[in-house]
């Protein structure tokens, strides 16, 4: 209950009467977090609200060569990327990327999040830190090392070449599997984060009992531990797909322009083709597709806290 | 977690082979980090593995690159701006959550939240078709705004948690003692807040500095921030340069991770 609520019911009651200093008190709190709330609230309505519903209308615009936009108010430019057989590739493209990524990112932080949930180190806290700090360092910082890495003179293809495994260099770059590879890693630190979030009643002394029971170190694994973690495994997967059906930079570097995501076809149609009506319409899906998980996601969540 | 357990566990022949599982994913999650660190003091010019030669001429090169150093002073203009005004306004909203009691208190902190939910792709168009109009556009102006956005959740969050874990009499003892409100924030409230403020803040500005997508939308042609030009750079050639000028990068980024884990918790602020 709040005090704007239950003040005024207050003062309905005879007998109740709030006195003169008590009701200047309430209208003097009422002034002032107004007046803390009002530039935050202004601050975030130019820069968030207004470019998002302008985009949503502009979305019903009808785009003409050369950047030229008729007003107008139409379905036009949501029919061209449901129907086209092209946008559909590119939105179940980018769809698989996401499904991928998110499944290959929950294979490979699992291991991590279930160690950092479970150690007593007294390093803990510094190999939590080291495991999330990626996160706070650029995305085209990480995505240029994954080029170094995968590229055709790269780490990998020089170290396979020398050792004389291969003779011509594996395709790694401009392609989707380096996309993939990359965003995988530049995800595992959200889906670690989720992952430990989600941990919270795994322990030690419920597989240890398993274990005293008589249960062998797989079927505490699968009777235990695994069911525990479920929550913590869905929200990572669920975060690293909406993270990366949005992605835009390692697509982007990593592709080499033979990557077509939602993300990369948004900013060719703004910046090359200048048909703004119909990246804002490719953004409305991107949003629609977005909203839903994160729909789900966060009833999980919840679910999860409560 | 917080209880240690009873005794270790006895996942004997598992133990090792989890060891280096987690190891080596820890490798693989450093991978691009490292990589760039070795490559920025090989001599040779493009990118190949295994390093030719030791050099550091890849950064005595740095300053000479025009395009970095002129995307650097963008981004150092803009970045301390968007820290600026995120603190001025995050805070005393954060604050109004925590102190105050009032009906739309739920939507507000979801709303003051909500730009986190947002793909960055989409709100960089947005802002490129309302600021075209405006001419706003490869203005500071506009890059600045739209930092904001994207800024501002996480100054109200990490001093919304600095509020949640303090107790409220101070303030009441300091106010029933005479103190004016003013008084009373710059005395009892900020040295309590000041963990999620500083925390908010370098986050805030390591975020705006980083920032490529909305810069890339607002402001490609005109005033090219740092990772822009990086971005740009990166897609035509790879060279070293760039490698000197990531671990440079890296060590920034390795400053705030410092502060922000040793004010607050990393895990904390960054959930």
């Amino acid at each position: 209950m709040s005090i704007t609520q239950t003040e005024p019911r207050q003062a309905d009651r005879p007998g109740h009467e709030p006195g003169a200093l008590e009701k200047a008190k309430v209208a003097r709190d009422r002034r002032t977090y107004i007046a803390l709330l009002v530039p935050a609230i202004l601050g975030l309505f130019v820069s968030f609200v207004l470019p998002l519903a302008y985009m949503i209308r502009m979305s019903f615009n009808q785009g003409a060569p050369d950047g030229v936009i008729v007003e107008t108010f139409t379905l036009d430019t949501y029919i061209q990327p449901l129907t086209d057989p092209f946008y559909w590739r590119v939105t179940l493209d980018t769809f698989q990327m996401g499904v991928i990524v998110g499944i290959l990112c929950v294979l490979v932080s699992y291991p991590v999040a279930l160690f950092l949930a479970r150690t007593t180190s007294k390093y803990k806290g510094l190999l939590i830190a080291i495991a999330i700090a990626p996160l706070l360092t650029s995305a085209v910082v990480r995505t240029y090392g994954w080029m170094v890495i995968l590229g055709t003179n790269g780490l990998v293809n020089s170290s396979l070449k020398g050792m004389g495994i291969i003779d011509t260099p594996l395709k790694l770059t401009n392609n989707m599997t380096g996309v993939t590879i990359g965003l995988v890693e530049i995800f595992m630190p959200y889906a670690i984060l989720a992952m430990i979030s989600g941990f919270g009643r795994l322990s030690y002394q419920l597989e240890e009992a398993a274990g005293s029971l008589g249960a062998n170190k797989f079927k505490v694994f699968t009777k235990v531990t695994l069911p525990l973690s479920l929550p913590g495994i869905l929200t990572a997967f669920l975060m690293v797909f909406v993270l990366s059906i949005s992605t835009f930079i390692t697509p982007r570097l990593l592709g080499g322009g033979s990557v077509q995501v939602l993300a990369t076809e948004i900013y060719d149609q703004t910046t090359g083709l200048l048909n703004w009506p119909f990246a804002a319409a490719l953004s409305v899906i991107l949003l629609v597709l977005f909203g839903a998980v994160i729909a789900v996601y966060q009833r999980i969540t919840k679910k999860i806290g409560g | 977690m917080a209880e240690a357990p009873l005794f270790k566990p006895k996942l004997k022949v598992g133990k090792p082979l989890f060891g280096i599982l987690v190891f080596l994913m820890y490798v693989f999650l450093s991978a691009p980090l490292l990589i760039v660190f070795i490559v920025s003091f090989d001599s040779n010019q493009f990118l190949s593995f295994p390093p030719q030669g030791f050099t550091f001429k890849w950064y005595e090169l740095l300053p000479k690159e025009t395009t970095f150093m002129n995307g650097l002073r963008i981004s150092l203009i803009v970045a301390p701006i968007v820290t600026l005004i995120v603190l001025l306004i995050g805070v005393p909203a954060a604050l109004a959550l925590d102190r105050f009691e009032f009906k739309a208190k739920g939507a507000l902190q979801s709303f003051f939240l909500s730009p986190l939910l947002i793909p960055s792709i989409v709100l960089a168009l947005g802002l490129v078709l309302l600021f075209s109009p405006l001419r706003l556009t490869n203005t500071y102006a506009g890059i600045v705004i739209g930092h904001v956005a994207i800024t501002f959740p996480f100054v109200v969050r990490t001093t919304l948690m600095s509020l949640a874990t303090s107790d409220t009499s101070c303030e009441a003892a300091a106010r029933i003692l005479g103190a004016n409100s003013w008084t009373v924030f710059r005395r009892i409230t900020l040295p309590i807040i000041q963990p999620g403020v500083i925390a908010g803040g370098v986050i805030a500005f390591i975020v705006s500095f980083d920032e490529a997508v909305i810069s890339l939308f607002v402001a490609e042609s005109g005033l090219p921030t740092l990772p822009v030009n990086v971005l740009r750079y990166v897609e035509n050639q790879a060279d070293a340069a760039v490698a000197a000028l990531s671990v440079i990068l890296i060590l920034f980024s390795l400053v705030v991770v410092v502060i922000v884990e040793r004010v607050m918790g990393l895990r904390k602020a960054l959930r």
